[in-house]
């Protein structure tokens, strides 16, 4: 039997469909962590790293890239785990960190805070907690329009 | 043999995940309960890593989950620190500081380890324990240097815990790594930490022994155990 195997370029951008469970406004391609995708025969290997060791959207967002290289037709797939070298910020794409802020989520800087509000853009923030509502996220607020917003955190 | 050292850093990510997840729901502010939920979802993601790593080199067949939750206390292998009570919220936090400080020491040694598969869970773990260690530095000075009654419960529970820092630098074949040079740089941060959190550290290095060769738990593990292990015990096919 001959099946035709999707070009690598095809499979990219429909991973690049495939939303983050808990942010759904940026795509699995647009965190950063699809690290690989190659066929090896008729097997489709994904690698994919987490983000936080204990995020548990981590398991929800491998069922989620089954599932949608599945709807294109492609049976045999692998995930892969890897871990090293780590998950960071760094690999956030331009577009998911416009898109971030769009959202009303500040996104990452090495400095190690927002560098405004993203509703008002105003640079007066201060910092709430380390913590927010995801392992990716602290909780910020903007001293001039008053709003609190979540700010993502840059690792 | 690696397992016994990997058993040591999994029991006590595990064992303190336990301990931060109890507050969930009961922490002082809904800023601090998001705080100790999401360091005890770390430790126990990171739990995953040491203990699967653990169970896969052992090759006895057994899982994460056997490990975790079939184990009895003489067979954990966690420092008695994080065993140790919750008790009040300066207690958890002094008990995060000093476990935070040897454990960013501890896993910054490992991300030269030999062994690739250890020294990727350090360089992945490493990155979450220096925002933990950012964390409880900030939280132990501003209790420390905060008012009368933040100052004596801060410097109650140093008290209280300092008898179980010895045991974090004690060292033997199983370690992964020589914890004796560990001490000089957590002597370090400890020390500039508790000036700035105007907190005396005590004179004694008297040390309790026994938690990471599993020869003398306290009493408060096989509690913690009986609550963490219940179920699976009871029902060994539940599934989630």
């Amino acid at each position: 039997m001959v099946t035709t195997r999707a070009s690598l370029d095809d499979i990219w951008g429909w991973l690049s469909e495939v939303p983050d469970p808990e942010i759904p406004v940026i795509s699995v391609v647009d965190l950063g962590i699809i690290r690989d995708v190659a066929w090896q025969g008729d097997t489709l290997q994904v690698t994919v790293t987490p983000t936080y060791s204990g995020c548990p959207a981590t398991a929800v967002i491998n069922m989620e890239i089954e599932a949608a290289l599945r709807a294109r037709g492609i049976d045999h797939i692998a995930l892969k785990r890897q871990i090293a070298p780590p998950w960071t910020t760094d690999w956030l794409s331009d577009t998911g960190r416009a898109k971030l802020e769009a959202y009303g989520i500040a996104p990452p800087r090495a400095a190690g805070g927002p560098a405004r509000c993203p509703h008002c853009k105003a640079d007066t923030v201060e910092r709430i907690s380390q913590f927010g509502s995801t392992p990716c996220k602290a909780q910020w607020r903007c001293t001039t329009c008053l709003e609190p917003f979540d700010y993502f955190k840059c690792i | 043999m690696s397992v016994e050292g990997l058993l040591r850093l999994g029991d006590n990510t595990l064992v303190l995940g336990q301990r931060l997840s109890a507050w969930c729901g009961h922490a002082p502010a809904l800023e601090e309960d998001i705080a100790l939920a999401n360091i005890a979802l770390d430790l126990i993601g990171q739990t995953q890593l040491w203990l699967g790593l653990a169970a896969a080199r052992e090759g006895q067949g057994r899982d994460t989950d056997t490990l975790a939750f079939h184990r009895d206390a003489w067979d954990f292998r966690n420092l008695l620190l994080v065993e140790q009570p919750n008790r009040d919220f300066g207690v958890t936090m002094m008990r995060q500081f000093l476990f935070d400080t040897w454990h960013l020491a501890a896993l910054t040694a490992l991300t030269e380890h030999a062994d690739a598969d250890i020294s990727a869970i350090a360089q992945k773990t490493v990155k979450e324990v220096t925002y933990h260690r950012e964390r409880s530095t900030d939280t132990v000075i501003a209790l420390g240097d905060g008012t009368e009654e933040s100052h004596n419960r801060m410097q109650s529970a140093l008290d209280r815990l300092w008898p179980y820092v010895g045991e974090m630098f004690a060292n033997d074949d199983a370690d992964l790594t020589d914890m004796t040079t560990l001490r000089a740089p957590f002597d370090t941060h400890v020390t500039a930490t508790m000036a700035e959190a105007t907190l005396v550290r005590p004179d004694s290095d008297f040390a309790h022994m026994g938690g990471k060769t599993g020869i003398r738990h306290s009493e408060h593990l096989g509690h913690m155990l009986a609550t963490m292990q219940v179920l699976p015990r009871s029902y060994p096919d539940a599934k989630w």
